[in-house]
């Protein structure tokens, strides 16, 4: 599996997942500050609230429901943060990935389908009705946005002729993809808030369920499970600067600063997006996923492999 | 050395999930006990350099098991499939099915030909295999397709409760009598 050209680079092993964890409480106190802000708190006060929560969390003792799966349950509250980690290895910072594996765009893409088991048994084995549903709602939004986002990981592996994130970076040397297939950018940035149930589709840990898959983990269970779910969209986030935003080129400075700072970018639009928009009902956004945006995002892939094979780009 | 420690793991503990499967008494487990046997069959396909095969099995495998956990809730007898069960039934039959089954396959491996030279293997083996299959039985195979696609869309129509006379009325003509309106506005 690893050639010549997949070479580990051990160092990020240590660097990667301090970055994702720093941009996961970046995302964290963003949204504390713009809820603190709403509601008429002093913003900057807010920044260090994910801080207090998780030190609070820390200390708290764990609570349990006679019945519970307990080895499903924590297996399932780890992989979350697991597969943010695990999805980040191919995501290259300035040309550089911590394996930049040939497949890397099926490693990002199956890294986050594994959220699919971890939420479904996180909702499941805390024996609770909130989280049962909970699990299940991510499952339902999941069947609605996957397709779609799959088809807007390749419609970029398609227009880089390359699986291999670093090739598709490096494909977008004249024009970056979000200008040749900004459909594709826009489905990934909606299911980039749906895989970590992000507002406006956090149903699954909505407050009618009593937080839902989150409603049963207590303490050390729930950071992990919160922050994982941060982690996650920061991955996500990161991800999408080699797919449509022409991975770390741009002036004067080095390619990793330009990297980290498109990331940071998007992450805050994500934010952002999420704190502007109205929560979306999972049963409606089926019919939104299956109607609008696959149709949509097949489009745009037919149109890129027009222009790939018209030797356009 | 490595490559074999990590095989003869992996080849063990996918034995291990699989018979897992039968042992544990929840659906929930059995599930996710085939999903780690699948996982651990992955492993061996990276081993054989096939990078694209091994990571999409445990990309389809993973949504396949939990699409099984939504169809549980859907259409088993036992709601949600979430009390005590156990996977085997029919045990006599099942033994005879089942000792046929591994013999059959364990001739296939031992009677086999297997290639003896220790040709240098090709650049792209994915490539490679890819051809091996589909090149000369690609009809076959988008035959295949369809027909298994044919059944999954017939199962779900015939399974499911409420189909089109139900929300259109019998002359199926109006709008639909949905509890929930789709999101499109429909």
């Amino acid at each position: 599996m690893i050639d010549a050209d997949d070479a580990v680079h051990w160092w990020g092993l240590v660097l990667a997942p301090a970055l994702l964890a720093a941009y996961a409480y970046a995302a964290a106190a963003g949204s504390a500050a713009r809820t603190a802000r709403a509601s008429g708190a002093p913003a900057a006060a807010a920044l260090a609230a994910p801080a207090r929560e998780a030190a609070g969390l820390l200390l708290r003792r764990r609570r349990t429901v006679p019945g519970a799966d307990t080895l499903l349950w924590r297996v399932g509250i780890a992989s979350v943060p697991v597969a943010a980690v695990m999805a980040v290895l191919v995501v290259p910072v300035g040309g550089r990935a911590i394996a930049d594996l040939s497949i890397g765009v099926v490693w990002f893409n199956a890294m986050e389908v594994l959220l699919w088991g971890g939420m479904w048994l996180a909702g499941w084995g805390a024996n609770s009705v909130w989280g049962l549903v909970g699990g299940y709602r991510y499952l339902i939004q999941g069947l609605s946005h996957e397709l779609p986002h799959m088809f807007a990981l390749t419609t970029a592996a398609v227009g880089a002729g390359s699986l291999r994130v670093g090739d598709i970076a490096a494909a977008q040397q004249d024009v970056w993809f979000v200008l040749v297939m900004p459909a594709a950018f826009v489905v990934y940035l909606v299911s980039a808030l749906a895989m970590s149930f992000w507002p406006p589709f956090d149903q699954p840990v909505g407050r009618d369920l009593s937080g839902g898959a989150a409603a049963e983990p207590s303490g050390p269970d729930r950071l992990v499970l919160l922050a994982g779910r941060h982690a996650m969209l920061a991955a996500a986030a990161a991800m999408a600067v080699p797919l449509f935003l022409g991975g770390g080129a741009g002036p004067l400075l080095p390619g990793w600063a330009w990297s980290l700072l498109k990331a940071a970018a998007v992450l805050a639009l994500l934010v952002w997006a999420g704190g502007r928009v109205p929560a979306v009902r999972m049963d409606r956004f089926a019919e939104v996923g299956w109607v609008v945006l696959l149709p949509l995002v097949l489009l745009q892939a037919l149109a890129v492999s027009v222009f790939v094979v018209a030797g356009w780009m | 050395m490595a490559e074999w420690t990590v095989f003869v793991v992996c080849a063990v503990a996918a034995v291990a999930a699989g018979a897992a499967v039968f042992r544990v008494d929840s659906m929930a487990r059995a599930t996710f006990a085939l999903l780690a046997s699948f996982v651990f069959t992955a492993v061996p396909v990276l081993l054989l350099d096939l990078a694209y095969l091994g990571v999409l099995i445990v990309l389809m495998m993973t949504m396949e098991m939990v699409v099984m956990a939504v169809f549980m809730i859907m259409f088993m007898m036992n709601p949600a499939g979430l009390m005590p069960m156990t996977m085997v039934h029919n045990t006599k039959g099942a033994l005879a099915i089942s000792i046929a089954v591994f013999c059959v396959l364990a001739a296939g491996a031992l009677l086999v030909p297997w290639p003896r030279e220790s040709a240098p293997p090709p650049a792209d083996p994915t490539l490679q295999l890819g051809e091996a299959i589909m090149g000369d039985d690609m009809l076959v195979m988008m035959v295949a397709g369809l027909v298994l696609f044919a059944t999954m869309v017939s199962g779900v129509v015939l399974a499911t409760g409420r189909g089109r006379y139900d929300r259109y009325g019998d002359d199926l003509r109006g709008r639909p009598d949905d509890p929930i309106r789709g999101g499109v506005g429909r």
